[in-house]
């Protein structure tokens, strides 16, 4: 992919930064390694799960691949572009609010008025900003396009005065918990702390029949299997070895004639919009959207699963999340308690003695397979500790 | 008139609540580049050391006076172990570190829950913070915000006075001012992120011992003060202390006034975009340290 790079742009005539590059692989093989990865996971996620799988369990992984694709941003933002958000609830949940508000709208008929208003609010007709979504054609996309406007509004504030690292962490987590306020607060317009409940129908089909659920889940599988390829192509393209180039030197890639704060732009609303398609989707599979599953806590839950997994990798997020959204399951049927206890040594564990991940451990095993031979940075490439050390605040 | 003052002192009882939880994190912070998200639960485990002596010591305000300084032992050597174990492992990675210490905080959470169960407990106020002070002019102001103004302010001096004053002072100094420097002039740099961070984690302590006058304490309070905390320190620059001690005060005014001209949650988006708005303005804070580190 690198060999065949165009011409960089008039503003730099350097090549890029020396280690941003990936070392040179055979380009035919290496995309016929990725055809077969997604010719296997397409086989696992659309045969052999649903033919596994119980109707409840099926319902679940299509719950956890939502919180995959979310992790597939973060992936891109934090792993690839050095900028840890911890503020992802928030895309996440303007896109299953603006789902859910059309499929209470849906619900509720041409004129009528979602259930909760009538029980909270003192509302004679419908709010304002709730008309716009009776329209499938204005609601769809803005499940999409709205997180990418928020993200695009803070991030183009915040990356252009070159608040990074750690304050930009805290402001996204700020993000986070100001948004939860206010949808508590308002809760005559938007369900309080219940949040949106009880959607029944999605688009015409009723959403207690299993069959429809099943049919939800493929949706879901085949929008995670279309984010991998868009995410493969994004970070296999000269502007993912940029944004890889402004984790590790933000400095050098500006004194190179390049604008930092766009390149982190467009990954950071790359993963809003990825985080807002996964609520929209989420909303259908779980029938219910709410201030709980979008606050700090989940947030910060969004990005265990890619720590776990392997932050710079394409498929580590994805398996990290899904892994650590099932355990969590799994381990919280029977032991509530020691779930944290897990949880929070998951955090330790892994950032502390292993930051590339999971992955990590396979590229380790794999090296010591082949030997002598290098290893080489494929899809489960390590993901390097540079990144932070470059994002210290000159203080 | 009377409204503006009372408002104003809201305000003042808001941001001094806030001094006091971000105080040691200003100090940890600004001298490390550490993010400890177990701060939150630092201040959790003063308010529980209050609750715990409580159970032994019956007079409320006997136990308070005594709190104070357990409470702060109690914070500041968890905060040595947290920083011995793993922070110290993490320097170079201040965002990881940030992960890590929010994976100790759910653990810490959790000791809290499986201790103390998860219903918040309630602690007894001495007789003597419980009233009123009135003000000519129809004025109350609640004899326990008075404290926690008092405690913070206590503790801003203390604080000051032993970074001007002290040999350790001074050694705190000139780690935040230039780590390399000072380690070449025989600072033991280590050993004295260790004290910052057990003053920083104990000033933590203080801080739960005080929100016990407020309200109930509960595992999940570290929670919801650590964010505030943090917006404070960012906004007010990091390496020193005026900063926070400014941006605390301003942003509980903004907050109140806010609160009383909206409501609480649209108070809050306020808030955040005021601090956006205002990173705009100075991305490195209210008063940044000058140094000549390359860092």
């Amino acid at each position: 992919m690198t060999a065949v790079t165009p011409a960089p742009p008039s503003t730099a005539v350097h090549p890029a930064p020396v280690g941003a590059v990936p070392p040179g692989r055979p380009a035919g093989r290496s995309r016929l390694r990725t055809l077969a990865g997604f010719a296997f996971g397409a086989a696992v996620l659309f045969a052999v799960a649903p033919l596994v799988l119980s109707d409840f369990r099926l319902a679940l992984l299509a719950k956890y691949l939502c919180v995959a694709m979310v992790a597939v941003g973060i992936g891109i933002a934090w792993g690839r572009g050095g900028m840890l958000t911890l503020g992802q609830g928030v895309f996440f949940g303007l896109g299953g609010y603006a789902m859910a508000m059309h499929l209470k709208l849906a619900d509720a008929g041409p004129g009528g008025m979602p259930d909760f208003m009538q029980l909270y609010g003192q509302l004679d007709e419908l709010p304002l900003w709730w008309r716009p979504f009776a329209s499938p054609w204005f609601a769809l996309p803005a499940t999409v396009l709205l997180p990418m406007i928020v993200a695009f509004g803070l991030g183009s504030l915040v990356f252009r005065r070159r608040v990074r690292g750690a304050y930009f962490a805290i402001l996204s987590q700020a993000l986070a918990a100001a948004m939860v306020i206010l949808l508590i607060g308002q809760q005559g317009t938007t369900g309080g702390t219940n949040g949106l409940t009880d959607i029944k129908g999605f688009f015409g089909y009723d959403l207690d029949d299993p069959v429809n659920q099943r049919m939800v889940y493929f949706v879901i599988a085949g929008t995670l299997l279309a984010l991998l390829a868009l995410t493969r192509q994004l970070i296999h393209s000269r502007y993912g070895e940029l944004l890889v180039a402004v984790r590790d030197g933000e400095e050098r890639v500006r004194f190179l004639g390049y604008d930092p704060a766009s390149v982190k732009l467009v990954a950071y609303v790359v993963a809003a919009g990825m985080a807002g398609l996964a609520g929209a989707l989420f909303v259908p599979a779980v029938g219910i959207i709410s201030p709980a599953l979008i606050g700090i806590v989940p947030s910060i839950e969004f990005v265990i699963g890619v720590a776990v997994g392997g932050r710079a990798t394409l498929l580590g997020p994805v398996l990290g999340a899904v892994a650590v959204a099932w355990a969590r399951t799994a381990l919280s049927e029977r032991f509530p308690g020691t779930w944290t206890y897990l949880q929070g040594l998951l955090f330790v564990v892994v950032v502390a003695f292993l930051p590339g991940g999971l992955a990590s451990l396979w590229a380790l095993a794999r090296r010591r397979d082949v030997g002598a031979r290098p290893v080489r940075r494929g899809w489960l490439s390590l993901g390097r500790r540079r990144a932070e050390r470059t994002e210290v605040p000159a203080a | 008139m009377t409204v503006l003052f009372g408002q104003l002192f809201t305000g003042i009882s808001i941001g001094a609540v806030l001094l006091l939880i971000a105080l040691g994190l200003a100090l940890t912070f600004g001298q490390m580049n550490v993010i400890n998200m177990a701060h939150g639960e630092f201040i959790m485990a003063g308010a529980y050391t209050t609750y715990v002596l409580q159970q032994s010591i019956t007079g409320a305000g006997l136990s308070l006076v005594v709190a104070l300084p357990v409470a702060f032992v109690v914070a500041g050597t968890m905060g040595v172990l947290l920083e011995v174990l793993l922070i110290r492992r993490l320097y170079a990675r201040p965002l990881d570190t940030l992960l890590v210490t929010w994976g100790v905080s759910l653990m810490l959470q959790q000791l809290a829950r499986d201790v103390f169960g998860s219903p918040n407990v309630q602690t007894r106020a001495p007789e003597l913070l419980t009233g009123n002070v009135a003000l000519p002019g129809g004025l109350t102001i609640a004899n326990n915000r008075l404290f926690i103004l008092a405690l913070a302010l206590a503790a801003v001096a203390a604080l000051t006075l032993a970074l001007r004053l002290t040999p350790l002072g001074r050694r705190i100094r000139a780690v935040v001012q230039n780590r390399d420097l000072a380690a070449v002039s025989g600072i033991a740099t280590s050993r004295v992120d260790r004290t910052t961070f057990f003053l920083g984690s104990g000033l933590a302590g203080l801080a739960g011992v005080a929100l016990t006058l407020l309200g109930p304490i509960g595992p999940t309070m570290g929670t919801n003060l650590i964010i505030d905390a943090f917006l404070v320190v960012v906004v007010g620059g990091i390496g020193q202390l005026k900063g926070s001690v400014i941006v605390a005060f301003a942003l509980g005014v903004l907050q109140a006034t806010g609160e009383y001209l909206t409501t609480l949650s649209v108070a809050k988006v306020i808030v955040f975009v005021a601090i956006v708005a205002f990173l705009q303005w100075r991305p490195q804070g209210l008063f940044t340290l000058r140094t000549r580190s390359l860092a």
